[in-house]
């Protein structure tokens, strides 16, 4: 009786130091992003104002007079603001539906070897450096095109979507209870009908949220898009110019030591801006959950 | 063929659906039903009993043509509903004809408790006027006994109901088609005894209007509602005559044991 309570006991402690363990660990984990966050924030906030989003980027003449002068540098990063929208949305209009095409196919037809073939390519991809995929394109699209543009960027960046929307799609699809597509065809539904009406729509959260996260993780990409957008000081509508980026312009600044004060408000931007998408991703993913 | 059934209209009970040497094999050479003959009488309920693996949703699902989303399932025999072979017409015509109800209620999770009912005419295409659409949804509804508990919720979410609420949801969704045959896959076997004995009360009010064949596990569930039963046993039809019948004097030793419970 005695020694049973002391057992007991033990394994109290035993697992009261386990689990102190794993808290003080998983903190430890913490750490380096509470660092970053606070870095980028108190070197970045500064610079953070209307003119940051509404003004280009100042040349570099201008932002030395006035670091010079003790003033905040001027100009902003409208330029790469809206490139990457441009670039992004390009992106996506190139990626959803051929991923969520893809994505079907895979999931309605897991084994068959057209879907295994799909998959692999869609792994390969995954895998490939995205400075690869930026050489690819530049082959692709600059070179035969005959200049850098946006749109050689969008395509770019669409290729780094492309297997994180088939991804998503075929697990969102998978999760569905088999009955819904049954019950849809038992009413003497098409296939194409049930999948459309019935199937797409009940996967709309997944769907978005694997959206909303690949954009936020190709908004951050910059290797390829100095083989393809190549980067412009001035906003560019017309695709098939050279467009800046916000990355891009991180890496614009930090070669010109004049411009390094917009590094970290860049960054900051940039940072806030995905941090975003991923949080309202989650909200999503839980709001629709079915 | 079909003249003579005509002419069979004011006999007590015609036939609406007939098993003509049916068997069905998911893997090649192993029949999971196994040549069953059998005929349903239209407006009563038949309910399929039998051990688990028996096959009873086997069957079931052979008559709406469910089989084909599998490549592998081969299906051979006649299966006639009104006299003429589902397994020659076009599928999506079958399935508007033999309406189906999931074990598991499954109501579509985007639509409308409104829209629920309507699937049916939403996803065939078809085209109904706004009045026509109130009629049915509150026909249907009525139907199933539910249009007092959601009359007041029409747009809310069908998923926002409760399990039998769901499965009455489910029962007005295929009822809205005014299907030949309602076909039912063990309906009640999710919910508690209070919505089982709902949906048992609303079958034998839906029996009126429509021919009901439905899988059942629960002995005591096929004595209080069917008509005629059928008991399946290693994919054979055993046993298949009038309930009273069936449960009394079984003619089958088999039969006997499983409804006596020695095994199932
Ligand atoms: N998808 C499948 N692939 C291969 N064999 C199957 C499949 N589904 C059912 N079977 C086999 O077919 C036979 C009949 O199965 P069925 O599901 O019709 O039985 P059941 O009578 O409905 O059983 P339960 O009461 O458990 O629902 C079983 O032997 C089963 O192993
Ligand atoms: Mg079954």
């Amino acid at each position: 009786m005695e020694t049973n309570t002391r057992v007991k006991k033990s394994r109290w402690i035993k697992d009261r130091v386990f689990f102190g363990a794993v808290c003080v660990l998983s903190g430890f984990t913490a750490i380096p992003l509470v660092l970053i966050i606070w870095e980028v924030l108190r070197k970045g906030y500064r610079q953070l104002n209307w003119s940051f989003f509404t003004e280009e980027a100042p040349n570099s003449l201008e932002a030395m007079m006035a670091v010079n002068a003790g003033d905040l540098i001027p100009g902003g990063v409208a330029n790469g603001l809206v490139g990457s929208l441009l670039m992004v949305l390009m992106a996506v209009v190139i990626a959803v539906p051929i991923g969520i095409l893809a994505g079907i196919r895979l999931s309605e037809h897991p084994e068959s070897k057209f879907s295994g073939m799909v998959r692999s390519v869609a792994e390969l991809l995954q895998g490939t450096p995205s400075i690869v995929i930026g050489l690819i394109i530049y082959g692709w699209v600059v070179k035969p095109l005959g200049s850098y543009s946006g749109f050689a960027g969008g395509i770019a960046l669409a290729m780094l979507m492309l297997p994180l929307i088939i991804r998503s799609t075929e697990e969102t699809l998978k999760m569905l209870p088999g009955s819904l597509k049954e019950a849809g065809l038992a009413l003497g539904a098409s296939y194409s009908t049930v999948i459309l009406r019935v199937l797409l729509p009940s996967a709309f959260g997944g769907l978005f949220t694997g959206i909303l996260l690949a954009v936020s993780r190709v908004l951050g990409e910059t290797a390829p898009l100095m083989l393809t957008a190549l980067g412009a000081s001035a906003i560019e509508w017309n695709v098939f110019e050279p467009m800046s980026a916000l990355p891009l312009q991180i890496w614009e600044f930090y070669n010109d030591p004049n411009l390094a004060g917009l590094i970290w408000s860049t960054s900051l931007f940039l940072l806030l801006l995905i941090l975003t998408l991923n949080l309202l991703a989650k909200r999503i993913a839980r709001k629709w959950k079915i | 063929m079909e003249n003579m059934q005509d002419t069979k209209q004011d006999s007590p009970k015609h036939c609406i659906l007939e098993f003509k040497d049916v068997s069905i094999s998911y893997t090649e050479g192993k029949w999971a039903v196994k040549n069953v003959n059998a005929a349903i009488k239209e407006k009563s309920i038949t309910a399929i009993m039998g051990p688990s693996g028996c096959g009873k949703s086997t069957l079931l699902r052979s008559v709406n043509r469910m089989h084909e989303l599998y490549p592998e399932i081969k299906t051979t025999g006649q299966i006639l509903l009104d006299g003429k072979d589902v397994l020659q017409m076009n599928a999506m015509e079958v399935r508007r004809k033999a309406g189906m109800v999931f074990q598991r209620p499954n109501p579509f999770p985007t639509m409308s408790i409104y829209e629920n009912v309507l699937a049916g005419y939403k996803l065939n295409g078809i085209k109904v006027s706004r009045s026509q659409k109130d009629e049915i949804v509150q026909k249907s509804l009525q139907d199933v006994g539910l249009w007092e508990e959601v009359k007041d919720s029409l747009m809310k979410r069908g998923s926002f109901l409760s399990g039998g609420q769901q499965q009455r949801l489910c029962i007005a969704r295929a009822v809205a088609l005014r299907p030949r045959i309602l076909l039912m896959d063990e309906p009640t076997s999710a919910l508690d005894p209070i919505a089982t004995r709902k949906i048992e009360d609303m079958l034998l009010e839906l029996k009126k209007e429509f021919t009901i064949l439905i899988v059942t596990h629960n002995m005591s569930q096929a004595a209080r509602i069917s008509d005629d039963s059928m008991f399946m046993y290693l994919g054979e039809l055993v046993e298949f005559s009038d309930t009273q019948t069936i449960f009394t004097n079984p003619r089958d030793k088999r039969t006997e044991e499983y409804l006596s419970g020695q095994f199932g």
